[in-house]
């Protein structure tokens, strides 16, 4: 089953219309890094003196899935902040396929192909779940552009594709507001595969689901992450065992250990500071 | 009676264009009909409103601006025509003695008709993407906009002798040598106002259904959202603001004709804010709710302000409370809940 979708998945980016596929970031450059899509050396971010992120180094494999955890004020949100563009870096550097983030504007980030899902679903409420996709649609991003946009078949059978991918495709007429919250963090990761980013930031993506739903959003990730990379802030271990080859500890803005899941759980420096006080 | 939201908004349009083309001409009179012509000229900015505030969240109490450009534009040409050779009549009185160069394009209606569609254009969008770049949005950008419309007023009535002050500009009557002034004069603009109208009203139907109009109710809900999904929110946002003041800027050329005047007045606070009304009362999110809401306020206006010229005013202010409270979405709400249109 999930073979058979990875399969259709590769089939339709293939056949993606001109239009949409023209200005795609081309790939042959990720061989530029060593197989290494992101990496991070000595990012340091101070809020009035107050280093959320310090010295932090660490990189991320090309078609890796790779999960954040540790505690509250750890700096893991301010990661994904500095890597999107949402919070400027006062140090160090994040690259991208050999290009320097920490320079460009969020939305010029995010046309390199770096997409970032909110903690709490940040979907467009008052459109349809097929509008909330169709905006995502990558490079087409101007006025005029919009304007003139077509929904051509391609158009549509990508949405389609992309609505079935996030077990939405029976509500693509609904108005996304009146999905449940569950379905909202679906919609919201259905928006980055529309924009087809290469690498995708993840933070708590299931937050506030039912045992059922985040079964079915482990298998949804383990799907996405055929053939992208991944970084995924999670609590719930369970989730992140059912998920992760690597995991990242981070504690007070600083790496902490880095490992397999079991390694990583049987790190007496991470025993220390989850269970130590 | 159960219709779609689409059959809704088609009936509404065309309900529109048989009371502007139809009822509106065969009932009213040539003075009842100049007034609907003059509320008319202020229901484009209404509809830019809509555009901007309805459907983007960008609340400016400055439209007055790009209304007076369109009215004063107009008005100078007018004019100039109607004192030719001589220089306009306020300039002699403030002893200016050669026509100020800013004047002279308008001595050509031709140049008269492009500066009104395109010199707010530049203005408007460079004025609101270094506004919105900045991510100054909401109330900041509302008072922002609201100072500038009020410094302007007093720009321009300072200049008493290139501007007419605080009288404007006045006594003119002929366009091209048409006389603007009669019966068969007003009734032309009319029509050729309404046309613009319905031209306007239509093209900003297509343009709420194409995907930038998407585009609009996400960066209104959340910018935050759009921007992550690589857009350039900012260029969005003066995109949508620039389409409004040109229709602003139309609509004021379309008063200069009706009303036969031009005042400081138009530029300021108080049309500012009373526009932003015209388009709540109708329903922000309506374009046709616009016109009517224009039309409806603008009669009320006129009524109240004959019948009792000390308290007008708070009959206007109540019937925005009013509305904001019992019909957040103004009148077009109400027809969509008596028609029973599905959302």
């Amino acid at each position: 089953m999930d073979n058979a979708l990875a399969t259709t998945s590769f089939a339709v980016a293939s056949q993606r219309p001109e239009s949409i596929a023209a200005s795609q970031p081309v790939n042959a450059k990720s061989t530029l890094m060593n197989g290494k899509i992101l990496s991070i050396e000595a990012l340091t971010v101070s809020f009035d003196g107050f280093k959320a992120v310090d010295g932090l180094d660490m990189s991320i494999d090309e078609n890796e899935l790779r999960v954040v955890i540790g505690p509250n004020g750890a700096g893991k949100t301010t990661l994904l902040d500095m890597i999107c563009g949402k919070t400027k870096p006062t140090s160090g550097s994040i690259r991208f396929r050999g290009t320097e983030l920490s320079k460009l504007s969020d939305y010029q980030i995010v046309r390199m192909g770096v997409g970032r899902k909110f903690q709490t679903p940040s979907i467009y409420e008052d459109l349809t779940v097929a509008e909330n996709l169709e905006i995502s649609i990558p490079q087409v991003h101007g006025v005029w552009a919009s304007i003139f946009f077509r929904r051509t078949k391609e158009v549509r059978e990508r949405i389609a594709y992309v609505a079935e991918e996030i077990m939405l495709k029976d509500h693509l007429r609904m108005k996304s507001g009146k999905l449940s919250h569950g379905q909202k963090q679906w919609l919201e990761i259905g928006m980055l595969l529309m924009q087809d980013s290469d690498l995708m930031l993840l933070d708590e993506p299931v937050a506030g689901m039912s045992p059922r739903e985040r079964e079915e959003t482990a298998e949804l990730l383990k799907r996405i992450a055929n053939g992208k990379s991944l970084v995924v802030i999670e609590h719930d271990m369970d989730f992140v065992r059912s998920i992760a080859k690597k995991v990242t500890v981070l504690h007070q803005g600083r790496l902490l250990s880095e490992g397999s899941v079991e390694e990583v759980q049987n790190d007496p420096r991470v025993i220390e500071v989850y269970l130590g006080h | 009676m159960n219709i779609s939201a689409k059959q809704g908004e088609r009936f509404a349009h065309a309900g529109l264009a048989l009371l502007l083309l139809g009822l509106l001409p065969l009932a009213l009179g040539p003075y009842w009909l100049n007034l609907v012509g003059k509320y008319l000229a202020f229901s484009f900015v209404a509809v830019g409103i809509v555009l901007a505030w309805g459907y983007c969240g960008i609340l400016s109490l400055g439209q007055g601006v790009f209304f007076g450009f369109g009215g004063y534009a107009m008005a100078m040409f007018l004019k100039l025509e109607a004192s030719a050779p001589e220089l306009p009549d306020f300039m002699v009185w403030s002893s200016v003695e050669q026509l100020p160069f800013w004047w002279e394009p308008y001595s050509s209606f031709g140049v008269t008709l492009a500066s009104i569609f395109l010199v707010p254009i530049p203005v408007a969008f460079i004025f609101a993407y270094a506004i919105f770049r900045k991510r100054v949005s909401g109330v900041y950008f509302a008072i922002v906009t609201i100072a500038l419309s009020m410094t302007l007023v007093v720009l321009n009535i300072g200049q008493q002798g290139e501007t007419g002050g605080a009288n404007g500009i006045t006594d003119f009557s002929t366009l091209l040598g048409f006389d603007i002034i009669n019966d068969a004069g007003k009734k032309a603009i009319y029509w050729v106002e309404v046309g613009l109208l319905l031209a306007a009203t239509t093209l900003a139907a297509l343009l709420l259904h194409s995907r930038f109009g998407k585009l609009l109710i996400a960066v209104r809900d959340r910018e935050d959202r759009v921007r992550f999904s690589g857009f350039d929110t900012a260029m969005i946002k003066a995109f949508i603001f620039t389409v409004s003041a040109v229709l602003s800027s139309v609509g004021g050329a379309m008063f200069a004709l009706q009303a036969g005047l031009v005042t400081p007045s138009l530029i300021g606070a108080v049309t500012s804010v009373e526009l932003v009304i015209y388009a709540a009362v109708g329903g922000r999110l309506s374009v046709v709710g616009a016109v009517v809401g224009a039309l409806l306020v603008g009669f009320t206006k006129s009524y109240l302000s004959e019948h009792y010229p000390e308290t007008w005013l708070f009959f206007l202010g109540a019937m925005f409370i009013f509305v904001v409270w019992v019909l957040p979405n103004g009148l077009a709400d109400l027809f969509r809940k008596i028609l029973r249109v599905k959302a």
